[in-house]
């Protein structure tokens, strides 16, 4: 007994909490999914050919006695030369090699333990800077006094550098774990708190009228209308925490003096640069990878919780 | 139930409103933008407070219908939550409410069976189209079982065709849910289709220019719609609107509603 065909088409224009039927896209997941993935290797590939390309035109002499292959380019730039930009496959080939002399353990290996060192403080920060935010959040949106009392300094705080901080946090809370996991948190509830803040402001104000006539409680309202309107803001600052919030540990680990991790290694390959320069453009790399990891696996929680809402998910 | 003398704001939206409603009636609320039927209606429903006069539902005070949960309320967009499916949306007042599970959930299954959406339950609301949307929204506030439901130009956005057709339902549930409704509209038809009375308003300041008595018989059809009466009807609602004012002292006779 549908009468749909009576009602029209799903219409694009309902206003209030509810949002419009998603467009035909003419196209559908998997083939998408696999279209990206094309794109995205495409590109590196084209990174990889004009890598090679500026330095075939104008780095140092090419030779590769074992292809018996040798070129001198027919141009000079400082900057394309074997210890500024070195070949891609010496970079790839500095991750079999012992990371530093009178070792066993290769770069790769060495690598990845920091990265999971860092990761693991990234991480930590990230989830206790999510609550942290969230709270804020909460408490501000229903108490206008705590805003204006508090807000301002919640902005004013972002607006030192980390790289100040860092060494300030470390002397307080030692050189290890705890330190990087407040620089992380840091990092990551300030965008938290203002996106979670609109979002709670954001339902319709009809669907809090609505409440209003079931003699809801405020409680009710933040938990039944508010907290679920907020998710697709909660993610979407969580996106940039994702990735702020491991560049940040990597940047706060090496003033701050920690012994281990991604930003120490960064730094001792940076020392050490004249001697290895493909260790530290292999330590760039593994952190770029690290946060893209990172960055994936929330978009991922997104999909997962936000998917079947069918809301035009906010951009990024 | 009796209305207020209100005012509201500091811009008089109302004055001098005066109306008796009888329990099952079907009232309409028309005038132009402005003359304050949408304020009107938020005040009976206890969601603005009028700065003078009082209301009352059933012997209650306003706020007191609310929250004893006496009204259901259905605004223009129908306002479903787009993060729970059409049966979530539905149970949303029973939840606020602490119903138990079973009965509950038979509340709920019976509503979307009276608006006749039963095989949407699991739909999230972007997946039906407005007017389906807008019956989800009539069974959610159906839900409490309410003495009063409150309409703001539910159909304002939907087509004439799907408005027709919402229509007779609207009137096929007020028929079998014995409700009373107060209907707020722009649509003179629609205001004479639906009611057993209309109550024509003026702007600035609000207040009522005329009741119209609606004697058509029922049940209404489309049949209705074409019948000579009810387009003396509709003549009659339009010519008030136009400013042809009964005397102020007959509306206030008229307002006392059927047999006073």
């Amino acid at each position: 007994m549908t009468d749909e065909a009576g009602e029209g088409q799903p219409t694009a224009a309902s206003a209030g909490v509810a949002t419009t039927a998603q467009a035909a896209e003419g196209m559908d997941r998997p083939r998408r999914r696999s279209l990206r993935a094309l794109g995205i290797a495409l590109a590196l590939a084209i990174s990889a050919v004009l890598w090679e390309a500026a330095k075939w035109l104008a780095g140092d002499p090419w030779r590769l006695p074992a292809l018996g292959y040798f070129h001198d380019p027919p141009f000079r730039v400082l900057q394309f030369s074997d210890r500024q930009l070195p070949h891609l496959w010496n970079i790839a080939a500095a991750f079999g090699e012992p990371f530093q002399r009178n070792s066993d353990y290769s770069l790769g290996g060495f690598l990845l333990d920091q990265a999971l060192y860092t990761g693991q403080e990234a991480v930590i920060g990230f989830f206790v800077g999510a609550v942290i935010g969230v709270t804020l959040a909460s408490v501000f949106v229903h108490s206008g006094l705590l805003e204006r009392a508090f807000v301002p300094y919640v902005v004013a705080s972002q607006t030192v550098p980390i790289v100040a901080l860092a060494p300030l946090i470390v002397s307080g809370f030692g050189r290890g774990l705890i330190s990087v996991v407040i620089i992380a948190t840091y990092l990551t509830f300030f965008p938290v708190t203002i996106a979670v803040m609109r979002g709670l402001r954001s339902p319709d104000p009809r669907a809090v009228e609505l409440m209003r006539s079931y003699a809801a409680s405020r409680w009710d309202v933040y938990r039944k209308v508010r907290l679920p309107a907020s998710l697709p803001y909660l993610f979407t600052a969580l996106k940039i925490a994702a990735a702020a919030s491991v560049v940040g540990t990597i940047i706060g680990e090496g003033p701050g003096g920690v012994p281990n991790g991604l930003g120490r290694a960064i730094l001792n390959f940076n020392q050490q640069y004249i001697t290895g320069p493909e260790k530290l453009w292999a330590a760039i790399l593994v952190a770029a990878l690290m946060g893209i990891a990172f960055f994936a696996l929330v978009r991922t929680a997104e999909v997962l919780v936000l998917g079947r809402r069918g809301q035009r998910q906010l951009p990024a | 139930m009796l209305f207020p003398l209100t005012g509201g704001g500091s811009t008089r939206a109302l004055d001098g409103i005066s109306l008796t409603i009888q329990p099952g009636e079907f009232v309409s609320l028309i005038g132009p933008s402005g003359c304050g039927k949408s304020t009107l209606l938020r005040i009976v429903g206890d969601l603005i407070r009028p700065t003078s006069g009082h209301v009352e539902v059933n012997g209650k005070t306003a706020q007191q219908a609310r929250l004893d949960r006496d009204y259901g309320m259905v605004f223009q967009a129908p306002v479903l939550f787009d993060w729970r499916t059409v049966e979530a949306n539905v149970r949303l007042p029973l939840e606020v409410m602490r119903t138990q599970r079973g009965e509950r959930d038979r509340r709920v299954r019976e509503m979307i069976e009276l608006v006749e959406l039963g095989g949407f339950l699991r739909h999230y609301p972007h997946q039906l189209s407005g007017g389906m949307q807008q019956r989800v929204a009539i069974a959610r506030a159906l839900a409490l079982q309410p003495a009063l439901l409150l309409m703001d130009e539910p159909f304002g956005a939907l087509d004439e065709m799907t408005r027709e057709r919402l229509n007779t339902e609207v009137l096929r549930i007020w028929t079998q849910t014995r409700t009373t409704v107060i209907f707020v509209t722009h649509s003179i038809p629609e205001a004479v289709f639906l009611s057993t009375r209309v109550v024509v308003m003026s702007a600035r300041p609000g207040r009522f220019t005329n009741i119209v008595e609606i004697d058509l018989p029922q049940p209404r059809t489309d049949q209705t719609r074409e019948s000579e009466r009810y387009f003396e009807l509709v003549t009659e609602v339009r010519e008030s609107l136009r400013g042809r004012r009964g005397d102020t002292s007959d509306a206030r006779l008229r307002a006392e509603g059927p047999a006073g």
